[in-house]
């Protein structure tokens, strides 16, 4: 509180005060604690701009309480010496002075006093000298009159190391007047209230300022999942570009439709035990529809619709095989066999974002399920040209131009083609610094099952997909980067369904957590999705605003 | 990988072979040397006196095994920049006796085909000698699906005397030096010595336990191979081999016939006559007998205006003529001048059908140089309505102070099971029949085990956690084709000092609201009733009945289950299905 005593003297001191005055020096004055003073300074402060004061140190030497004695009494030497009489006194009866013990030494090395051992009962001293100078009283008696100065820096220590001095650190304020000094003064109010609305009392009350520099109070919020998030972006991507949304509600698939009506062989890789997860309960699937899985086995097994086909032995029982999908191309498959029942036919757009799984060796980059994202148009007469047309316009929405196409395979299209980015650095709109060895299967998995490509790699141990490490730089990769697969839908995948022998069908995809870890400088998949992530991070995530430029790159740690 | 700079060959700059690559469709992933492998995998001590001969790394496309062998990728490589012509493959019958390979019946059972050919007057050198025996384990990996399908077997024709016969016998009955060893091991022997082969291990799976194995021998009884495992010592090939006779033996007879095809088109061009072949009668069972190897050429005919409507280019017929011949692919126009001739090499096993043609002319054409274009194809697009609905809670539940977590989809029995207190047969779960690890046992029924692995994960973070996702869970369900359904659920938790059931209750009632679903038993409402679950305290858990059908439960969660997730706190949840509100 302000309306102290102390507070209102200060004021009308400050007042008369030639540029400002010193908190001890009051204090001083006054008669009153220093301490009294300071908190006169601090109330005053707290209410504005009334007062200006800074805070000063000065060190300042100090008598102890030993110290103090002396300088009221002399040293204990000179004390000792004072107490022996002419004729001398016993020892032990000295000794048993207060200042005996300390004293006697003291005047013994300054050679004020002596001891005759020879005397018939015992030990007795003497003096030596008649008169003595306490030169340690003297100077106790200088610093308590505030002139420590006069004291040599030798013998200051001296005192100290003796516990007669002690220095301190001494804060005081220097006060002046403020930009709103008066000496009548009246309490700040924090916050606006109802009363004072209602009364008016707003106009004549001083308000406290606030302090812009401190964080203001987060909202109580739910937080929606940041790869969620880019999830409904990419939705709202596909159906601004006129796509109708495909059903994926069916992680479990036969390998009929994850596999055979793709035009994939039943001895193809992918469907090997190492790469997909097969079902043990229920292990195969109850129904086909059997006029369209003769088709299908026609083709592979003899060709058909201008195929040579695989020419194998083609197996209903590993058709029937139940697994988890291993891409949502399934689900575009179920879509185009429904949409090649409609007659006459009809053009279509597809989309579909969704879980896939898949049997392998996780690691930074790879989990056993993942998202997918997949394209597909169905008309008459559409061209390689329309499918790089469609990618152009797609990869846009995301903040991606600059597109390079190269030839690819893949089991079930044909043209097929993966999508290059390049990847410019920073000023980019898609920061792909500090990727380190990102490896690049889940950024296009599908629809086209990338295994396929380890079998006959040149490099048996080497993932097709592996980078060379990029090395994280303020410039970026300045190289062209895979952002998505694509191709045109074989016809041997196609006519079985009962599409017409005109109507081509292209399709892109490509992983959802790539693209997301790249939003979001994530490095490790597990730090985004899962039960393990850090909720701060879900907390903290920003929107998705997938053509904006983004934001500083986060560091690793915060996650 | 490839020795040698691939680029010099071709008198081409690194830039400029990396630039071919990506036309050519190849990746070129890295150019490093042996020093430098070594040095990166175990340090540079380790590499000190590897070899410094320039390696490439490229990935070539998994159905083109023309291109597996630096042979094969320069000789494509050469005709793609038209500095050579794609040489013509022949298949001769030599002047003297054809060698013959008789297959007797007893290898139907097991692994009854078998095609061969003979190189005649071949000239390895080293790099020729690596080159050939790097195909065939190339080849191996993959086209014959680590040797379960087709098992290569090549041999120095000068060690041996024809006929052969390809036979299976009983594995004790079986005894020969095989390749590498000093001594004759019976085959029984060699299944065991193999298994701590860590090369060959791999492959006794094919014929372990099988009654009788396959085995090649010639006319004198020496053993040429016991396929897919091993050859016989006796007739391995060396740097100074001039004739090899090459036997593949499989399940698959098309793909046995490419093998070979591969083989032979790729290093008959180091015989005394280049690209020629010689050939090798195969008499099966039946009596019938076949001569090796095929090398055909097919013919396919493909108008100029298919190929320019699908690739969307408008070229002459001459010009995609020139540009498929440039793909290994000799074409010429005919017939009405719209009409080209396609000849489909024997190295080109990857060319089924007209597509594969259409893809050839657009990569000689060049991706990149194809004109884009948008379709005209119009039309509305739909959101999949439970995707729709699902969208729309997720930001509701978010506006209600719930936070969005994204679990994993499988899990452990025990996540699903013991841990709720249920046993597993009681939950319809689907189960995987080949996990890497009893994370992924079983796909999920309920999203509750997430959430809370979520918050255990998470105890550090200031309470309450208030936690929600809507995704699906999987159960049996014999109606559907593949004997299983996915559900979509809305699971929220609530993690504090105090059970909160009020607050949880409390999110059921917003979501009803949201969903206009009045409270109430009359039609149309919803209302919770006092029920038990294994998972929830007693007598704190309640179903949840909605426009007549029982949708889920909440309540609170009993202690132990709360134990087993390891958290410590009280916690309430609700679980539903929210796919009647469609």
């Amino acid at each position: 509180m302000a309306d102290g005593p102390v507070a209102e003297v200060l004021l009308r001191q400050l007042a008369t005060a030639d540029g400002g005055l010193d908190s001890a020096e009051l204090a001083a004055k006054l008669g009153v604690e220093h301490q009294a003073v300071v908190g006169a300074v601090k109330s005053l402060q707290a209410l504005g701009e009334i007062i200006e004061a800074e805070l000063r140190s000065t060190k300042r030497w100090e008598l102890t309480a030993e110290g103090e004695e002396i300088a009221r009494e002399g040293s204990h030497e000179a004390r000792v010496f004072r107490s022996i009489p002419p004729e001398g006194l016993a020892q032990s009866e000295l000794m048993r002075l207060p200042s005996g013990k300390v004293g006697f030494s003291k005047a013994m090395s300054n050679k004020w006093i002596r001891v005759d051992k020879s005397a018939a009962d015992g030990p007795r001293v003497f003096r030596v000298v008649d008169s003595v100078e306490d030169e340690v009283q003297r100077r106790l008696q200088l610093v308590q009159g505030g002139q420590a100065e006069k004291l040599g820096e030798k013998e200051r220590s001296e005192l100290r190391k003796r516990k007669l001095l002690t220095e301190v650190t001494l804060k005081t304020y220097w006060v002046s007047k403020g930009s709103a000094f008066s000496t009548s003064i009246s309490k700040q109010e924090t916050e606006l209230s109802p009363e004072m609305i209602s009364s008016g009392s707003w106009r004549d009350r001083p308000f406290k300022p606030y302090n812009f520099l401190a964080h203001g109070v987060l909202p109580d919020s739910g937080h929606l999942h940041p790869l969620l998030k880019v999830r409904t972006q990419f939705r709202q991507i596909f159906l601004e570009m006129g796509f109708t949304e495909m059903p994926t509600d069916n992680f479990i698939e036969s390998s009929f439709w994850n596999f055979d009506a793709l035009f994939q062989p039943q001895q193809h890789p992918a469907r090997d035990q190492h790469d997909t997860f097969f079902l043990r309960d229920p292990a195969e699937a109850l129904q086909l529809p059997m006029d369209y899985v003769h088709r299908v086995k026609r083709t592979h097994s003899q060709g058909g619709y201008g195929s040579q086909g695989y020419k194998y032995n083609w197996k209903l029982e590993e058709a029937r095989k139940n697994l988890l999908r291993t891409h949502t191309t399934s689900a575009s498959a179920r879509a185009l066999y429904r949409l090649a029942q409609k007659k006459p036919f009809t053009p279509a757009k597809y989309f579909s974002i969704d879980r896939v799984f898949r049997n392998e060796t996780l690691d930074a980059t790879h989990l056993a399920e993942f998202h997918q994202i997949e394209g597909v148009v169905a008309d008459h007469g559409l061209t390689l040209g329309h499918l790089m047309g469609v990618l152009r316009e797609f990869f846009t929405k995301l903040g991606i131009t600059q597109l390079r196409f190269k030839p690819a395979y893949n089991p079930y299209t044909e043209p097929s083609m993966e999508v290059f980015s390049y990847h410019q650095g920073q000023g980019g709109t898609w920061s792909w610094e500090g990727e380190g060895c990102l490896r690049l299967p889940t950024l296009s998995p599908g629809p086209f099952h990338c295994q396929a490509h380890s079998q006959a790699h040149c490099q048996t141990q080497h993932h097709p997909h592996d980078l060379p490490c990029p090395s994280p730089s303020s410039t970026g990769l300045r190289k062209w980067v895979e952002v998505g697969n694509s191709g045109i839908f074989r016809p041997e995948m196609l006519l079985p369904m009962g599409l017409p022998e005109n109507v081509s069908v292209i399709a892109w995809g490509l992983s959802l957590e790539r693209p997301t870890m790249i939003k979001y400088g994530i490095n490790n998949i597990r730090e985004l999705v899962g039960h393990k992530v850090n909720l701060q991070m879900v907390y903290d995530s920003p929107l998705c605003r997938l053509d904006a430029e983004p934001g500083p790159p986060r560091t690793q740690g915060t996650a | 990988m490839f020795h040698g700079w691939i680029g010099s060959w071709l008198y081409l700059a690194d830039e400029e072979f990396d630039e071919l690559c990506f036309e050519f469709g190849l990746e070129l992933d890295e150019i490093t040397s042996e020093k430098e492998i070594i040095s990166k995998e175990q340090g540079n001590e380790k590499a000190e006196g590897a070899s410094d001969v320039v390696l490439y790394k490229i990935d070539v496309p998994a159905n083109r095994y023309d291109l597996l062998c630096l042979e094969g990728l320069v000789r494509g490589l050469q005709v793609f920049k038209e500095r050579i012509k794609a040489p013509v493959y022949k298949r001769v019958t030599p002047n003297g006796e054809i060698q013959k390979l008789i297959i007797t019946e007893e290898t139907a059972r097991i692994r009854p085909y078998a095609v061969a050919a003979v190189l005649r007057n071949i000239k390895f050198t080293k790099d020729r000698y690596d080159s050939f025996i790097e195909l065939q384990e190339k080849l191996h990996q993959n086209i014959c699906r680590k040797r379960a399908l087709v098992a290569i077997g090549t041999h120095d024709l000068d060690t041996l005397s024809g006929p052969f016969t390809y036979t299976a016998k009983r594995p004790s009955d079986i005894k020969f030096k095989p390749l590498n060893k000093t001594k004759e091991y019976t085959a029984c022997e060699l299944m065991n010595i193999y298994k701590t082969d860590n090369h060959l291990k791999h492959y006794l799976h094919i014929i372990e336990n099988k009654p009788l194995f396959p085995v090649i021998y010639d006319s004198n009884g020496v053993v040429l191979s016991m396929p897919p495992i091993i050859n016989g010592n006796h007739s391995k090939i060396t740097v100074n081999t001039r004739n090899v006779f090459i036997e593949c033996t499989g399940t698959d007879f098309t793909k046995a016939k490419i093998v070979l095809d591969v083989i032979v088109t790729m290093f008959s061009e180091y015989c005394e006559n280049p690209f020629m072949v010689e050939a090798a009668e195969v008499v099966f069972p039946n009596g019938k007998s076949y001569i090796f190897p095929e090398l055909a050429y097919r013919k396919e005919i493909v108008r100029a205006d298919l190929i320019n409507k699908k690739v969307g280019i408008r070229e002459t017929p001459e010009n995609i003529a020139k540009l498929l011949t440039r793909m290994h692919l000799k074409s010429e126009v005919i017939g009405d001048g719209n009409q080209i001739e396609i000849e489909i090499p024997p190295t080109r096993a990857d060319v089924i059908h007209a597509c594969d043609i259409v893809e050839d002319a657009a990569i000689a054409y060049g991706y990149n140089n194809i004109q884009m274009a948008l379709p005209k194809t119009y039309t509305i697009a739909n959101q999949f309505p439970l995707n729709k609905l699902t969208e729309l809670l997720r930001y509701d539940m978010a506006a209600a102070g719930f936070t969005e977590a994204l679990t994993f989809a499988l899990c452990s029995q025990e996540d699903i099971a013991d841990k709720l207190g249920l046993d597993i047969s009681a939950t319809k779960a689907v189960h995987i029949s080949n996990p890497k690890t009893a994370e992924f046992q079983v796909a999920r029924t309920t999203l509750l085990p997430g959430l809370l692995k979520t918050i255990a994960a998470n105890r550090k973070m200031p309470l309450p956690l208030k936690l929600f996702e809507i995704s699906d869970i999987v159960v049996k369900d014999s109606s559907r084709d593949v004997g299983a359904r996915n559900y979509r659920h809305l699971c929220a938790v609530y993690y504090n000092k105090n059970p909160g059931f009020e607050i949880i209750h409390g999110l059921l009632d917003r979501i009803m609201q949201l969903l206009n679903v009045p409270p109430g038993e009359k039609k149309g409402g919803y209302v919770i009733k006092a029920s038990e679950g294994a998972a929830f305290f007693p007598g704190r858990c309640a179903e949840i009945l909605a426009r007549g059908q029982s949708i889920g439960k909440l309540g609170v969660l009993h202690p132990d289950v709360i134990t087993k997730f390891e958290l410590t706190m009280p916690c309430s949840s609700l679980e539903i299905n929210i796919e009647p509100f469609l």
